[in-house]
């Protein structure tokens, strides 16, 4: 095991000053641990940022800010939260175990490093931990890879449920590093892999994951994981559903996928297909068929696509049912 | 790396990487916390910090400085087991008995953490802790009986 240092950051200002390119932040160290002990993650020096002030939910002009150093738990369980966004709330009930939402920021959970197996051990080939090394997962056991998103050098998931929740409401990641602030759509956040999968998102090093924005949604949200086992598990499939729904018929709809994207997937023409439709089953298996739209294959994931469309009705249905 | 753990201050000499289960295992000699998968998947090295149910292999020791943390070895209460303990032991909640602190700790959380105490919350609550016995229709039962619900 590389040994490295530690330092506490007193504020945020003196943890960008600590940062350099060999440094990494340290939260709940839920994933950052694991990583180090098998040698992914090398930094020389972490920076212990657990007691920065940037936690609490607030509601603000647009909708409410979440400071990133949040604990999953404390989240979850959020008056604001559970009334304004529930889909928020269950993504993270549905994620890891007691013990760790206990500990994990919300930063921390969207900055979390792929479950592909083919990664995590390090006797096998993976272009995200070794570039060039090769895709073992593309012509190897495949079942739990992405349908979406994916390039000849990688196929492997993003794991978070919380972003899966968080972009379907389209949120937003405030970044701070020494040269100021910048805010950036979740989604953009995260970068497809192409020909660098090695470099999940688009943050820098030096840059710190301050806050997450999510605008105002005045309708009923849910989100639906289906996995391997009842709890404490990722998600094969997972979908994120917010409805806004006037007179019977839906005027607005959100939805975003987990377990089959390389980032969160947004199903841009299912959203489309329930626009101005009558609320119900049958709008909402005719907009399910188009879930499947754009996927590739790979050969032991296919059954992800029928898994799709049953769990895009089961989230609308699980919506539209707490109107 | 000053840690204070069942109420006593520890000084430990350790490297800044070391786990805060390594140090509690390694360097304090305080074996009742286990290590199982050391991935955080398995639970058996739960201990409470700051009243919160943690996994103390995902946690690192030098983070800990100032937070209260308590294991299974500061459990007892006026020298008799905690009711956890004895209603582990009174309803055979436990074969080999080695996710067994882990187990606790992690019920005491639960507990402390004021849900409601039904079996299927209990269930759903305790899923960081495996037991490759199968212990677990006692397990649900002892932590019930605690809750005041029994079956």
């Amino acid at each position: 095991m590389t040994p490295f240092a530690y330092y506490r950051a007193q504020d945020a200002a003196d943890a960008l000053a600590s940062a350099g390119p060999h440094t990494a932040f340290l939260a709940g160290g839920t994933d950052l641990l694991p990583l180090h002990r098998i040698g992914i993650a090398v930094p020389e020096k972490v920076i212990d940022i657990s007691r920065l002030a940037l936690q609490g939910v607030d509601v603000s002009a647009a909708g409410i800010v979440i400071g990133a150093a949040s604990r999953m738990r404390d989240v979850a369980s959020n008056p604001l939260i559970l009334a304004q966004f529930p889909v928020i709330s269950q993504s993270l009930l549905a994620s890891a175990s007691p013990q760790i939402r206990n500990v994990a920021t919300l930063g921390g959970n969207l900055l979390q490093r792929t479950r592909c197996a083919y990664f995590r051990s390090s006797d096998l080939s993976c272009n995200k931990r070794t570039p060039g090394s090769g895709c073992g997962a593309r012509d190897g056991y495949n079942r739990a890879h992405a349908l979406f998103g994916t390039s000849p050098h990688c196929v492997a998931t993003h794991p978070s449920d919380l972003a899966v929740a968080l972009v379907a409401l389209d949120a937003r990641v405030e970044l701070r590093s020494v040269g100021g602030d910048r805010k950036v759509a979740l989604e953009d956040f995260y970068r497809l892999p192409e020909h660098q999968p090695d470099r999940d998102t688009i943050i820098d090093p030096r840059e710190l994951l301050i806050a997450i924005e999510v605008p105002a949604w005045d309708g009923p949200s849910s989100y639906v994981k289906v996995r391997d086992r009842a709890s404490f598990e990722f998600a094969v499939v997972s979908v994120a559903a917010a409805l806004r729904i006037e007179a019977g018929k839906v005027r607005a709809a959100r939805l975003c996928a987990g377990g089959v994207g390389t980032r969160p997937w947004r199903l841009r023409d299912c959203e489309a297909a329930l626009q101005g439709q009558p609320a119900g089953d049958v709008s909402f298996r005719m907009a399910a068929r188009h879930a499947g739209g754009g996927a590739a294959v790979l050969g032991h994931n296919d059954f992800k696509i029928d898994l799709l469309e049953v769990t895009v009705v089961r989230a609308l249905h699980n919506a539209f049912g707490a109107v | 790396m000053p840690l204070t753990i069942n109420g006593r201050d520890y000084r430990p000499l350790v490297p800044p990487h070391a786990s805060l289960l390594d140090v509690l295992r390694e360097a304090l000699n305080l074996f009742g916390t286990k290590k199982g998968c050391d991935v955080g998947t398995c639970g058996a090295c739960t201990v409470l910090v700051d009243g919160r149910r943690i996994n103390a292999c995902l946690a690192l020791a030098a983070a800990q400085e100032g937070r209260n943390i308590l294991t299974i070895e500061g459990l007892e209460q006026n020298d008799g087991l905690h009711p956890l303990q004895q209603a582990f032991i009174d309803n055979d909640a436990l074969q080999c008995g080695y996710c067994t602190p882990g187990q606790i700790m992690s019920a005491v959380g639960f507990l402390a953490e004021g849900r409601s105490t039904d079996h299927a919350v209990i269930a759903e609550a305790m899923s960081g802790n495996l037991c490759r016995c199968g212990a677990y229709p006692n397990i649900v039962t002892a932590i019930s009986v605690v809750a005041g619900r029994p079956e």
